[in-house]
């Protein structure tokens, strides 16, 4: 394991062993950062210390002690607080989850939510998150520090929620962390030197998460869903960069130990746990991933899941994604008559992905020059620039 | 998702504004000023500012493989530049928010939301 890594397996171990002892959440969070980077900055030449954790909370403790002492009259009685006896020791691992659910805290904004949770649980730099964000260390830093007021004037205290608040926390948290996840989405990351691969950092505190709450199958979902994501990845961008859909993947290139991985996932989520968004997505890119070409895929299978997303969590996006499955197994023209209908949906008016499964159908119906018309209509109106570039290619492609 | 706010004025917003009477002018820079520590403080704020007069812009061009610059045509354009936030917000709607507090709009200021590109490509290939 490099310096790195290590770090950030220590990092919410430490945040919880200071706060423990007696600190705020606010002081001691801002005296792990710190002592964190003297690590990150000692460890490579001085060598890793015999016992890196006591190493860390020594240096934060020491650090925090000196942020109190900055601080006004108010602050030192707080560290009179902080002479109390240490409380008895408690599994490493429920701190965690503690962490967890106080950064997902509902009076954050979710941008705060995500960063907290990087810095905090990730134990990742406000550098690395920035670099991450493609924003300055400026801007991270204080969405830290306001989401750590937002917690502080809330009330919030370093312990679990209360029961009845605990199923929308977790919710919450399986949403921080898909938002991590998406937001590191990119064939094209990799561009700043060093930059941390935000679906790698997502799919290791949803791993942990998992490993915290292996009943909870909504998490399980979660964890099948980036890593049947994350298996396609190698797959996903031609030599040239460009982006290559499911259906023209070279399905070798994909990593066959992830898919596995999150396929016996999400099947044993389905048969023990109540079913959820999460399942049912992580089970069509399952049913995706067993077919051996595209031509094999089961979609009367996956049309079935979107059925059943479509009931229990309904949405624009979920209501397109069905309306390409319909294509498959009915057909294009009944597909087209559904996308009409669900064009008249507010959601979706004048919406770019309207334009881009209308000229994927229209290509299927054998239109083609229709097709490219929508495809280029759709590469005008995305935000995203691969897909941009993806579907300016359609529109451009002669038949 | 990051948006571009850019704030547009023309000479006779500039004028009417430079005629304030200075009470006037101070509540109006307070105004940007509490606009830029707001979006500062909620974490939104990725950098901004405000742009010099257009007398002191320069056109580039290449001709030949030489950068050439020129000073104009700005002095005859009807309206110009003047200030831009770089925002990230959690939604179109709460920058629009922010762009309406943007001082002066009632004075012929104007504003622009732009999103950003973005490199994600989440849910392509779903």
């Amino acid at each position: 394991m490099n310096v790195d890594d290590q770090l950030r397996e220590l990092a919410p171990q430490v945040l919880a062993a200071l706060v423990r002892r007696g600190g705020d959440f606010e002081t001691s969070e801002d005296a792990v950062q710190e002592a964190l980077l003297a690590a990150a900055t000692q460890w490579p030449d001085e060598g890793v210390p015999d016992n890196p954790r006591a190493w860390l909370i020594t240096v934060a403790s020491r650090r925090r002690i000196e942020l109190w002492r900055n601080e006004s009259a108010r602050r030192r009685r707080e560290e009179a607080a902080a002479a109390m006896p240490e409380p008895a020791p408690v599994p490493e691992v429920d701190d965690t989850l503690t962490l967890l659910l106080l950064c997902g805290h509902p009076a954050l904004t979710a941008a705060s939510q995500v960063a907290l949770t990087l810095r905090a649980v990730g134990g990742l730099r406000t550098d690395e998150i920035a670099r991450a964000f493609l924003v300055p260390e400026a801007t991270i830093g204080q969405r830290i520090s306001r989401a750590k007021q937002r917690i502080k004037a809330s009330g919030a205290t370093f312990s679990p929620p209360a029961p009845d608040e605990l199923p929308a926390r977790m919710a919450a948290v399986r949403h921080v962390l898909y938002l991590i996840f998406t937001e590191g989405h990119t064939a094209s990351s990799g561009t700043a030197l060093h930059r941390v691969e935000l679906t790698t950092e997502a799919i290791r505190l949803t791993r942990q998460l998992h490993a915290l709450r292996p009943d909870d199958g909504e998490v399980a979902g979660l964890l099948a869903l980036m890593l049947l994501t994350e298996g396609r990845r190698p797959a996903r961008t031609d030599p040239g960069g460009a982006l290559v859909p499911l259906a023209e993947q070279d399905r070798r290139r994909w990593d066959a130990a992830a898919i596995a991985e999150g396929t016996a996932l999400i099947t044993d989520a389905l048969a023990h746990a109540p079913i959820g968004p999460f399942q049912l997505q992580a089970a069509i890119a399952a049913v995706h991933a067993e077919a051996a070409t595209a031509d094999d895929t089961d979609w009367p299978q996956i049309l079935t899941l979107y059925d059943l997303l479509a009931s229990i969590a309904p949405g624009p996006m979920v209501t397109l994604n069905r309306i390409v499955a319909v294509a498959m197994v009915d057909g294009p023209a009944i597909a087209l008559d559904q996308l009409d209908a669900a064009a008249r949906d507010p959601a979706l008016a004048g919406h770019y992905r309207v334009d881009a499964v209308r000229a994927h159908l229209l290509d299927r119906a054998g239109d083609h020059d229709s097709a490219r018309e929508h495809y280029r209509r759709a590469a005008q109106r995305t935000l995203s620039l691969p897909e941009q570039q993806y579907l300016q290619s359609r529109a451009n492609r002669r038949p | 998702m990051k948006f571009l706010i850019l704030i547009y004025t023309n000479p006779e917003s500039r004028q009417i504004w430079e005629n304030l009477p200075a009470d006037q002018r101070s509540a109006g820079l307070r105004a940007y000023q509490e606009l830029t520590d707001e979006l500062t403080a909620s974490g939104e704020l990725i950098v901004s500012g405000p742009l010099a007069d257009p007398s002191h812009a320069r056109r580039v061009t290449v001709r030949d493989g030489q950068p050439l610059t020129t000073d104009g045509p700005f002095a005859e354009i009807k309206e110009y530049l003047a200030g831009f936030y770089y925002v990230e917000c959690d939604s179109a709607e709460r920058a629009i928010e922010h762009a309406a507090r943007v001082p002066g709009l009632d004075a012929g200021v104007r504003v622009e939301v732009w999103p950003m590109r973005t490199l994600n490509d989440f849910g392509v290939d779903m």
